[in-house]
């Protein structure tokens, strides 16, 4: 049993180890480790096009990540008061964005934005008074951060709800009874009681944004995140440099989740 | 104002947006799905169920998915529950936070990164040259529907551990040393008790990496070389290459249709089983 155990976490990490190994070597071939150099690391991080996808991954992330936290923490708080047809329909809206495909999440939202955008840009040229000047609504970072924040909006509803239902509700009854206002209630009593599970659900956000890559594909238009130069270098062949990103990006991502964990951990305690 | 309205004022934002940004692009896939390609790509308003028609031609995609998904799910379940047994069961409080910990951590990093790594082990310089050594050659791994399983199971495997992990950790051990006291034999108190006991966590486990699985793009991308796709591919292809916007949107509904169709009758399967879903938080 013990064995077993152990030859799966080799399966899980062997992997890995693989692409952080040959980020070292000192040779132009990624599949043949030819000496220890870390000079990968250091291309990598002076390459202008990695810094740029870096950049615009990290924007969209932490604007998506914010703009779902701050609407889905409303919404769950909201959602408590609301019942029958409407509740119903919200929940439909919540299941659905968490169960269609990412790609189809990806191809729905290019062919409806770029088909709103043909009906709208001519319109905007209209009323502009320099026609040639008019501002043209397209593809790119604004439609990623959008799509992005619809899909982790979910999840973050998901995880506050969940933590809402452990709360008792006697609590804010309290409050109100105390002759709180419902603002006062909501900033002193429930607000600190959910704010880790907000924090986790704005970690998780900014972590399955800045590692999508199928729905960025679509929506990103002429823009480049790091998910998708990761995927048109390596169609283009591995190198060391591919390996450097991906060892970085990977480090990146433990490193926000353990202060996630350690966050969680530390609610956790404070409710006890 | 009055308590409604202020719940509505609070739902409003997330509502417009789920509309705005999921309804409506949805929804025009289903337009788009009984229209035409224009001349030159794209769409021309019609209204047809050609597209439907025409939805054979992609019958290998749908095949290959809707073979590999199960197995993937499958595969992953075999390989995670005894994994999960262990951590749950067997293993001491000590160690068991940390070892789960170690689990969840690959999930965590870019699928992408994960996945290709997997052109190394299992290209020509990877496992391939290991056998050559024992005499085997000429074994080809890389791109071929073993490789695509491969990357599903590893890429999924955690979200599979994670469900069966908590489910069993629940089961009160007083159980498994009561069905021992009453001489029923390991194997008879785990079929009778254990894994009974645990159908949620792989109920949920299944579903999860099913899910995912059939709109999976990447790893049929990376590791099938353009032999095993998926529908996710064809839609890809449909939508970026040849930008028939008409078909790739039956192809998405299809998929859609076939989702709903096979998730609703498992919940029907496991609700019938009488088990609760659980609300798995992977954090």
């Amino acid at each position: 049993m013990r064995i077993y155990a152990l030859c799966v976490y080799i399966f899980l990490y062997t992997p890995i180890a693989i692409i952080a190994l040959f980020s070292f070597s000192a040779g132009r071939s990624a599949s043949q480790f030819e000496g220890f150099s870390t000079k990968w690391y250091g291309r990598a991080l002076n390459n202008p096009f990695v810094m740029d996808a870096l950049g615009n991954s990290l924007l969209v992330a932490f604007v998506s990540a914010t703009l779902a936290s701050i609407l889905g923490t409303l919404a769950a708080v909201g959602l408590q008061g609301i019942r029958g047809p409407a509740r119903a329909f919200f929940d439909a809206l919540i299941y659905i964005a968490v169960m269609i495909p990412g790609i189809v999440i990806g191809i729905a939202t290019l062919i409806a934005l770029v088909t709103v955008f043909d009906l709208v840009n001519p319109w905007l040229a209209a009323i502009w008074s320099e026609a040639d000047r008019a501002p043209a609504l397209s593809m790119g970072i604004g439609s990623l951060i959008a799509a992005h924040t619809m899909f982790t909006l979910a999840l973050v509803i998901i995880i506050i709800r969940a933590r809402l239902a452990s709360l008792e509700g006697a609590l804010s009854e309290a409050s109100a009874d105390l002759y709180a206002t419902p603002l006062g209630t909501f900033r002193q009593v429930t607000l600190p009681l959910i704010a880790p599970a907000i924090l986790a659900g704005f970690l998780l956000s900014f972590t399955f944004s800045f590692d999508d890559f199928i729905i960025a594909f679509f929506v990103a238009g002429s823009e480049t995140t790091l998910p998708i130069y990761i995927f048109s270098s390596i169609r283009r062949g591995i190198t060391p440099e591919v390996n450097a990103i991906g060892t970085m990006v990977m480090v990146a991502s433990l490193i926000l989740l353990v202060i996630a964990q350690i966050i969680l951990r530390r609610g956790n305690k404070a409710r006890r | 104002m009055t308590q409604r309205a202020r719940n509505w004022l609070l739902v409003a934002p997330a509502g417009a947006w789920l509309i705005v940004m999921l309804v409506l692009p949805l929804s025009v896939v289903f337009v788009f799905s009984f229209g035409e390609r224009a001349p030159s790509g794209g769409y021309v308003p019609a209204f047809t169920f050609e597209q439907y028609a025409n939805l054979p031609a992609r019958l290998t995609a749908f095949q290959n998915t809707l073979i590999l998904a199960p197995l993937g799910t499958l595969a992953a379940l075999l390989i995670a529950y005894p994994l999960a047994y262990q951590l749950a069961v067997r293993t001491s409080e000590k160690w068991k936070t940390l070892l789960l910990v170690l689990v969840i951590v690959p999930f965590w990093t870019s699928i992408l990164i994960r996945s290709y790594a997997w052109i190394y082990i299992l290209g020509g310089r990877g496992i391939p040259a290991l056998l050559e050594n024992f005499g085997l050659d000429d074994v080809r791994l890389i791109y071929t529907p073993f490789a695509v399983l491969i990357g599903i199971v590893y890429g999924y495997l955690p979200l599979m551990v994670f469900p069966i992990y908590v489910a069993l950790d629940r089961l009160d051990k007083r159980l498994l040393e009561a069905s021992a006291d009453l001489g029923a034999r390991p194997m008879t108190t785990f079929f009778r008790v254990t894994l009974p006991m645990s159908v949620s966590g792989i109920a949920t486990g299944c579903m999860l990496v099913f899910i995912l699985l059939m709109g999976e793009f990447l790893i049929p991308a990376l590791l099938g070389g353009g032999k095993v796709f998926f529908v996710g591919n064809a839609l890809v292809d449909l939508f970026l290459q040849s930008r028939n916007w008409a078909y790739g949107s039956a192809v998405a509904m299809m998929l859609i249709i076939i989702m709903l169709v096979t998730v609703t009758i498992y919940m029907r399967l496991i609700a019938k089983l009488n088990v609760q879903r659980d609300d798995v938080a992977l954090m």
